[in-house]
């Protein structure tokens, strides 16, 4: 990085930057942060062995809290919020999110389907026995 | 094991002199040309005492200009060595009908192999980066990339792959797999030797000098423009710059953990590709071309870019709906994401997943019609200049339609089950991507060549090289699509088929007008630099240009811009030239010169480089103490690095102001001369 800060086009802020806050607003960003991480966490690990919720709902629950923990990680320690300041951070986390949804999804529907050219195994075997 | 093995072993690992192809002529003799060349020009530096220079301006250096010059470089030298692979190749098809040809099974494999990886990983990527990397902070008006010595560290990254590559010509063996290495043919059961451990460590480590490169410009199209330089304004080479980086580091991660996968398998025993204990093949190709297809528009957007400058500024119009061109550059970016399948329709997939896939990579032809109309009716209407940057675009527009038309045949999955793996396919793929990407390179290269060295190329020589390839093309790809629809399938060292011979010796002959395309390029370079006082370019515009990398001195100053342009739409440059021309260019007072800082040159990416140079080959030969010595030496490297006291340096204004009068100087000349004419 050279002397491009004096020709800057936008005003906000790479992910790590430092932000406009005093020292004591930024501490408790990170300390509410860090008791909803715990919190989703301690959670998490105690639906999963708990036989007092409905037991096939106990996989839906996990994703649920996993989806949750992953929003209290972008708001509180990656700082990505819907301000003007930081459009560039949400373009790209939208990106990254479809590009993913895109690869992850596609890949699953196509190896669900891989074998349905393929003759069923037991017609297989009578074939060639 | 006697003791004396042991010891061996844990020193050299599977290296040994065996490892060296004596019994095999034609690499030896080829490693012991390029070999005694690579000697050659070393003395000559060291002698000539060049090598300070190198060293402070070339190697260490971080400007973005030089890094994009030794991008073009390597891709260059690649070009030719993926080239010679590919006459071998043709020679060999056209003469072994009904016998073995001259090369051995086990040799033309490895050939067909290391000419795609070459082609695509060291020819086609470092082309469009190097350009990319040569000219984005110049149209941006900006002074460098986000990371400069992390674009250094990328580029050297780029190189350690290529020499790895082409180490494995003496030392060793190359892939015999195909250019993306299938498994379970690449695994260690029927690949046991380091061919495979070659392609994918040097993919790897080339891998991540690509995600590097990409991350920095996209930093730099999102971060780094100048005054007034909004998205909107920005040329169309910037927009496909950022789709083209926004893929590379959506897509290269992919690449690298299927590697990694694969290497797990080879390496440690596990099971991800193998046939046996619940490893799924498949998933190999899924995720490989996953990859693989936004690679293929990794490629071909900047190209696209290059190709919309081109026919702008030769047209002498603005970009014909330049807005339309953004949304169908976005657009391809996005739904290239969204075809990958369509590389294995005959895999077995059902029809649901076959007929959407198919009818996504029919979609994806949209934008790109989109974008040949519109470069159409930039011509149309246009004072049209065919010098050689538009002859290679008009060229392109010509021979992508009929790439992307079959292309568009073979998204139809019925007749991909008929064409999947053949001759047709192969003419398919090099018609967009020689059509596409290679013409898009050469047109980048001849435009912007006096920008980045101050004079012109010869045009004599550039419309021969560019009539001798295109011809050329046509004479080898058309006669692969006719032996394909007759049955041939790719990669065939030798066939038995009568049908096929004259066709395969047509394609040889187009193979020796194509390689008098190369040297007459190769001569064009020659000829330019001994005529480069004739050929001066003194203005810092020989094209009559309409954005801001022509608004500076050719070849440009370290620092790019005295002042940072103030752009106030679209066509920056050439809205200044006519401001300009109603002021007659009055001597008014610009703003006061000042100090500029800029980056200090690093020796981080060249070490770095060495080390991953020394970690790959350990890597691939299992010598584990140098494993270790190259990831230390590299870690140490960047820890010294990172704690570096002086980053930059300043240039003091009145060294700014002596550059920049001089560039005034020449200008003010050009316009007094015009007005005289």
């Amino acid at each position: 990085m050279s002397d491009q800060t004096h020709m800057p086009v936008g005003h906000d802020l790479a992910p790590g930057e430092e932000e406009q806050h005093s020292v004591g607003e930024r501490v408790i960003g990170y300390v509410v942060g860090l008791v909803l991480a715990l919190l989703l966490t301690a959670t998490s690990f105690f639906i999963a062995g708990t036989d007092l919720v409905w037991q096939p709902s106990i996989p839906v629950a996990l994703i649920v809290l996993a989806i949750a923990q992953m929003g209290v990680h972008l708001v509180f320690f990656l700082h990505i919020t819907t301000g003007p300041d930081n459009t560039n951070n949400v373009l790209a986390l939208a990106f990254g999110l479809l590009i993913v949804f895109l690869v992850v999804g596609g890949t699953v529907w196509i190896m669900g389907h891989l074998n349905q050219n393929m003759p069923p195994m037991d017609q297989f075997i009578q074939m060639h026995s | 094991m006697p003791a004396g093995r042991t010891v061996e072993a844990m020193m050299l690992g599977k290296l040994d002199w065996s490892a060296i192809p004596f019994d095999q002529p034609i690499p030896l003799i080829a490693g012991a040309v390029v070999l005694v060349g690579i000697l050659a020009v070393l003395i000559w530096v060291v002698v000539k005492g060049h090598l300070p220079y190198l060293w402070h301006e070339w190697i260490t250096s971080v400007d973005h200009k030089r890094i994009g010059v030794m991008y073009i470089l390597l891709a260059s030298v690649m070009l030719l060595r993926g080239g010679s692979d590919a006459i071998m190749m043709r020679i060999q098809q056209a003469i072994a009908y009904q016998s073995q040809g001259y090369l051995p099974p086990e040799h033309y494999n490895q050939i067909f192999s290391a000419h795609g990886t070459i082609m695509i990983f060291f020819v086609a990527m470092p082309f469009v980066i190097g350009l990319m990397n040569l000219v984005v902070p110049l149209q941006l008006g900006v002074r460098d990339v986000a990371f400069p010595t992390l674009n250094s560290v990328g580029f050297w990254l780029t190189s350690t792959g290529a020499l790895l590559v082409n180490v494995s010509l003496v030392v060793g063996e190359f892939a015999r797999t195909g250019w993306l290495a299938f498994p379970p043919l690449s695994g260690l059961t029927y690949s046991p030797g380091v061919g495979v451990d070659y392609y994918a460590w040097s993919l790897q480590i080339s891998g991540v000098g690509t995600l590097v490169a990409g991350i920095n410009l996209v930093t730099t199209v999102l971060k780094l423009r100048t005054k007034g330089m909004n998205y909107l304004r920005m040329p169309m080479f910037c927009w496909t710059t950022l789709a083209s980086n926004l893929l590379i580091v959506a897509a290269f991660p992919i690449l690298t953990a299927t590697l990694a996968m694969l290497l797990l398998d080879r390496y440690l025993g596990f099971h991800f590709f193998t046939n046996e204990a619940g490893g799924n093949v498949m998933m190999f190709m899924n995720l490989i071309w996953a990859w693989g297809h936004p690679e293929v528009y990794i490629l071909v957007l900047p190209a696209f870019g290059i190709y919309s400058e081109v026919v702008s500024t030769f047209s002498g119009k603005p970009l014909f709906g330049y807005r339309s061109m953004v949304l169908a550059t976005m657009a391809i970016c996005v739904i290239s994401f969204m075809v990958w399948l369509h590389h294995f329709f005959t895999m077995g997939a059902g029809p649901d997943v076959n007929a959407i896939f198919g009818i996504a990579s029919m979609i994806i032809a949209v934008p790109t019609g989109v974008k040949i109309y519109n470069w159409l009716f930039t011509m149309y209407g246009g004072r049209i200049r065919f010098a050689t940057p538009m002859l290679w675009s008009v060229g392109f527009m010509v021979t992508f339609i009929i790439g992307g038309l079959t292309g568009v045949l073979v998204a139809v999955p019925p007749a991909d089950f008929m064409l999947h793996n053949s001759m047709f396919l192969v003419a398919h793929f090099h018609n967009v991507i020689i059509g596409g990407v290679l013409f898009g390179a050469f047109a980048g290269f001849e435009y912007w060549f006096p920008k980045a060295f101050g004079f012109r190329l010869d045009e004599r020589w550039g419309k021969v090289a560019f009539w001798f390839t295109f011809i050329g093309f046509y004479v080898t790809f058309m006669p692969l699509y006719v032996v394909g629809m007759l049955g041939m399938t790719r990669r065939l060292q030798h066939y038995d088929v009568a049908a096929w011979r004259p066709w395969m010796m047509v394609a040889a002959i187009g193979m020796l007008l194509l390689s008098i395309g190369v040297l007459a390029q190769v001569m064009q370079l020659v000829v330019s630099i001994r005529n480069r006082e004739a050929l001066r370019d003194r203005t810092g515009d020989p094209w009559d240009g309409r954005s801001l990398e022509w608004a500076t001195s050719s070849p440009p100053p370290v620092f790019n811009f005295a002042f940072p342009p103030d752009v106030r739409g679209e066509d920056a440059y050439w809205a200044l030239k006519w401001h300009a021309k109603v002021q007659q260019l009055e001597d008014h007072p610009g703003p006061e010169y000042q100090d500029i800082e800029m980056p200090r040159n690093s020796p981080t990416g060249f070490v770095c480089a060495f080390f991953a140079t020394v970690m790959g080959f350990a890597l691939i030969w299992h010598i584990w103490w140098m494993v270790i010595l190259g990831g230390l030496g590299a870690f140490a490297t960047f820890v010294v690095f990172a704690w570096r006291d002086h980053d930059e340096y300043v240039i003091p204004a009145a060294e700014v102001e002596r550059i920049d009068r001089i560039n005034i100087e020449e200008r003010r000349s050009l316009v007094s001369m015009a007005g005289a004419a």
